[in-house]
């Protein structure tokens, strides 16, 4: 008898170009190895059942935000997911939110691209012209600690598949996009003020569009305090606006 | 047949080729990035531990200057570095952290007063300057000796893909997400763009271009373990070697880091060692003083691989259901420090291994890690044989590593030399060598090429797995072209590959459509990573010495009077077996810094006949020159900033050495 569990995957199939391709689950099994993530059990798959097989891994790391996908009704990376912490069968669906490309691929590269122009998610430098010879300007070393445990999102889409404001809003700008707001709000480098985000996000697509299920902050892979900063954002969007 | 025409077309969405693109925005022109996955995804994201710069903040950091980063570099470099571009590297890469800083990077700053540190093992405090308070901080890394790596937490390289991705969107740079180069259009002596396929629907598209950009990485996936992302497959490497005229430079080259957890290979950052974590083996005994007294665990990372391998074969290794092991051990820098600095790690150790590494050992092992080699350029980033083509970052071989990179100075590279080569690859469209006369028919029939090939290998019948010969590939890699290699072993790993090259002509496919279809993909690219390979395999088996990761145990000593020189492959005729080597002479009598001893790792070397005569000239202008500045001795022995754009030729500030 073999040591290792046989388990289940199953995954949705479709490629929304052909024509002829129906949704549908399809199953592999597979005999689970120590430290079995799910990029290792869907590479398996791909290499020795099913070539056809569609889905996105990068880094397999957890840290390029590539391989978000719906595991037994929660949207996870993939890659850093152990098989043994679930039981003999794991369902797999692509994450809800975004284009499908085919299977278990999304493209959220198209939505962030989308999103970023949107808010204009970058640093708007006060200084027109840094002189790059010249010792660069301080800043608080708490603050810049504080500016990157909100730069760690890495634009993987949880947050969005687990909104419940994004299944009814299709232009809702989710948590990652608050997240940024709250980030380049906090920057003293950016020289734009309330005022200017509450332009980016004062109405329902924005800030105001949370009904604070909070799945965001449930899902989040980097554990970002997606809860208090819209929380906040809200509190100062509701005074730039009033 | 679609054709995109663009001023530059920038091959990969990385930083080096995000900074490029940014770069020559800023000068007017329209750049096209082209990407295999969303930007932001790219591998650059991996790079944890940080860049170096010597900005010299922190207190440990006091004193440290150009001059210090560049013989640490070319120390590093085994000597095999260009030493004109680690100069150009050192004098920019201070300018990169202060414009990433200006762009949004939240480097850990320092803070005044004092603080715990581990050092040698030890726990010492340390006080930092009130003048540094708020400045970019610094932490120690391997081969360096002053604490040079700016860093954000352990996740700097996403928070630079970060900023400069978001810098690319505000320029309104477009990315081609999804879109994979197939083949270089070129007419011989000239590059004019490349064929491009959508990976969703299949599509062919020719992007005609006046200069063309390679940025994509690294080769790690030649290799079965290794640190680097699935999609580090060194094509841009193949795209320039099937030209049969751009050159590849020191594909042997390739860098094992000390590290790769185990046995997945996933990184745990060098800054692990920089912040004081040990290596420890099988009996809890730390044992890198034995080998390196001077660096310990901080040697450089070639040095500190091998001695691990040889540690693992004399026994010291843990054994475990996947082969023996070492351990790092950081719970001696404390819950605190882990949870603030080294955050990645943790993470990684949770989910991957399933300990808290503030209270467990990380089992780990070198893992194939970087690659030095690439498209050979010239100090523009222009490839030296083919006009119009140039590279940056890791796919490139500037060249500012030689034969093996010390830590924080890849990441440094990508946005340095995107700053650099950007300026250039401007220059160059701006000028009238960058006037483009390609044919249109020479486009079609570059098409034509690469759909008749995809057409040959959907409709084939043969009995051959792409994934089969990949393995089998990574496998033979492995086993020949790793950590130790003899001549046996390398001639054994050239006959594998040879082999799987010709089987490779009879792959077969399961799944036959074109649109989205990761087979197909692994076919045609199986194909042209079997041919880096060969590169690598042939270039390691040639090259009859050690020198810095590439070490024969059958000629274990450096030989620079031999093999002071770059090898260059190229693969001038698609059906041969073997790429064509030729060498490329490294001019002792022009380096500042002549050959010598490393600091650390084997202290016997064979001297290149030039080297007393250098060495003797470069002491007598030191002392001919004693009490003038630095500066002027250093251009007195090897002059470089003509050599830089304009705009970046300007000196760097820093806090004064004596500043408190």
């Amino acid at each position: 008898m073999s040591e290792h569990r046989r388990i289940r995957i199953h995954a949705l199939r479709h490629n929304p170009r052909d024509p002829a391709s129906e949704p549908r689950l399809q199953t592999y099994e597979l005999e689970e190895q120590p430290g079995m993530t799910l990029f290792l059990a869907l590479s398996e798959i791909r290499e020795r059942q099913d070539p056809s097989l569609a889905f996105d891994f990068v880094c397999r790391a957890g840290i390029c935000g590539s391989c978000a996908m719906i595991v037994n009704g929660r949207p996870r990376l993939a890659c850093r997911t152990l098989t043994r912490d679930f039981p003999e069968d794991v369902t797999l669906l692509p994450l809800p939110g975004f284009e499908l490309i085919a299977d278990l691929s999304v493209d959220t590269g198209k939505w962030m691209r989308a999103l970023s122009e949107r808010l204009a998610a970058w640093l708007h430098a006060r200084q027109a012209e840094v002189d790059l010879s010249r010792i660069e300007e301080p800043m608080d070393p708490d603050l810049a600690d504080r500016i990157y445990e909100l730069d760690r999102c890495v634009e993987c889409g949880c947050c969005v598949a687990a909104c419940g404001t994004a299944r009814m809003r299709a232009d809702f700008v989710g948590a990652v996009g608050l997240n940024k707001i709250a980030r380049f709000s906090l920057d003293p480098r950016d020289r734009r003020g309330d005022g200017d985000y509450y332009e980016l996000v004062g109405d329902d697509l924005g800030v105001f569009g949370c009904m604070t299920l909070l799945g965001c902050q449930d899902v989040c892979p980097k554990e970002l305090p997606l809860q208090t900063q819209i929380a906040y954002l809200r509190r100062r969007m509701a005074r730039a606006g009033a | 047949m679609k054709v995109v025409y663009c001023d530059v077309l920038v091959i990969g969405g990385g930083l080096a080729g995000l900074r490029v693109a940014i770069g020559v925005r800023q000068r007017g022109l329209d750049a096209v990035v082209l990407s295999l996955v969303p930007p932001k995804r790219s591998h650059s994201a991996a790079a944890q531990g940080g860049m170096q710069a010597s900005l010299g903040n922190v207190v440990k950091g006091a004193g440290d200057s150009e001059d210090v980063h560049f013989e640490d570099t070319v120390r590093g470099s085994d000597w095999g570095a260009d030493q004109r571009v680690v100069r150009m590297f050192v004098e920019t890469a201070p300018k990169a952290v202060r414009e990433l800083a200006a762009w949004g990077v939240p480097w850990s700053r320092v803070r005044r007063g004092d603080r715990e540190v581990i050092i040698n093992g030890q726990r010492v405090t340390i006080t930092e300057r009130d003048a540094a308070h708020g400045l970019v901080a610094q932490r120690d890394f391997g081969g360096t000796r002053k604490w040079r790596t700016c860093y954000v937490s352990d996740g700097t390289g996403h928070a630079m893909l970060f900023a400069v991705g978001d810098q690319a969107i505000a320029h309104g740079v477009p990315v081609h997400e999804r879109r994979e180069a197939l083949a270089l259009i070129h007419d011989g002596s000239r590059c004019g763009g490349a064929v491009v396929r959508d990976l969703v629907t299949g599509e062919l598209i020719a992007y005609v271009a006046r200069a063309t950009v390679i940025a994509t990485g690294g080769a790690g996936r030649l290799y079965r373990v290794t640190t680097n992302a699935v999609i580090c497959e060194g094509i841009g490497a193949a795209l320039a070697l099937e030209t049969g005229v751009a050159a590849l430079g020191n594909m042997e080259a390739v860098q094992f880091h000390p590290t790769g957890i185990f046995p997945a290979g996933i990184l745990v950052t060098e800054g692990c060692r920089g912040d004081g974590g040990l290596l420890r083996d099988a009996a809890g005994h730390r044992f890198m003083p034995d080998y390196e007294p001077e660096k310990k665990e901080l040697a450089s990372r070639d040095v500190v691989s091998r001695r691990m391998a040889e540690h693992i074969r004399r026994g010291g290794g843990v054994p475990s259901h996947f082969g023996p092991h070492l351990w790092l051990d950081i719970t001696l820098l404390g819950r605190a420090h882990i949870e603030r600095n080294l955050r990645e790690v943790k993470e990684i150790c949770h989910y991957f291994l399933g300990i808290d590494p503030a209270k467990d050992w990380i089992p780990v092992h070198p893992a194939q890690h970087y690659t030095m080699g690439g498209i050979r350029t010239d100090h523009t980033g222009e490839s030296t044989t083919l006009r119009g083509l140039f590279a940056a970052g890791e796919a490139a071989c500037w060249d500012m590593h030689g034969f093996n990179r010390l830590g924080g100075n890849s990441v440094a590279e990508t946005v340095v030399a995107g700053m650099i080569v950007g300026e250039f690859v401007a220059d160059f469209c701006q000028s009238p060598r960058g006037n483009l006369d390609l044919s249109t028919a020479l486009i079609a029939d570059a098409v034509a090429a690469e759909r008749a090939a995809l057409d040959a290998l959907l409709a084939s019948r043969g009995d051959e797995s792409a994934d089969v010969l990949r393995a089998e590939m990574q496998q033979a890699m492995t086993d020949g072209v790793g950590i130790f290699r003899t001549g046996a072993d390398l001639e054994a790993a050239v006959a594998r590959l040879q082999e799987l090259l010709v089987r490779s002509r009879r792959i077969g496919l399961r799944h036959r459509v074109d649109g989205p279809n990761p087979e197909l993909v692994t076919a045609y690219r199986v194909r042209r990573m079997l041919k880096v390979a060969l590169a690598m395999a042939c270039g390691a088996l040639a090259r009859r010495e050690s020198r810095g990761a590439h070490f024969r145990e059958d000629f274990p000593r450096r030989d620079d009077a031999r093999w002071l020189c770059r090898t260059l492959a190229t693969w001038p005729r698609p059906g041969d077996s073997t790429p064509t080597l030729n060498y490329e002479a490294i001019d002792v009598g022009a380096m500042e810094l002549p050959p010598g001893w490393r600091g650390y790792g084997a202290r016997d070397y064979v001297d290149h006949p030039d080297t007393p005569q250098r060495a003797a000239q470069v002491a007598a202008t030191r002392e001919r020159l004693a009490g003038a500045g630095r500066e002027e001795v250093q251009q007195a022995l090897m002059p470089f900033r003509h050599l830089l754009p304009p705009r970046l030729r300007a000196g760097n500030d820093r806090l004064p050495e004596s500043a408190a």
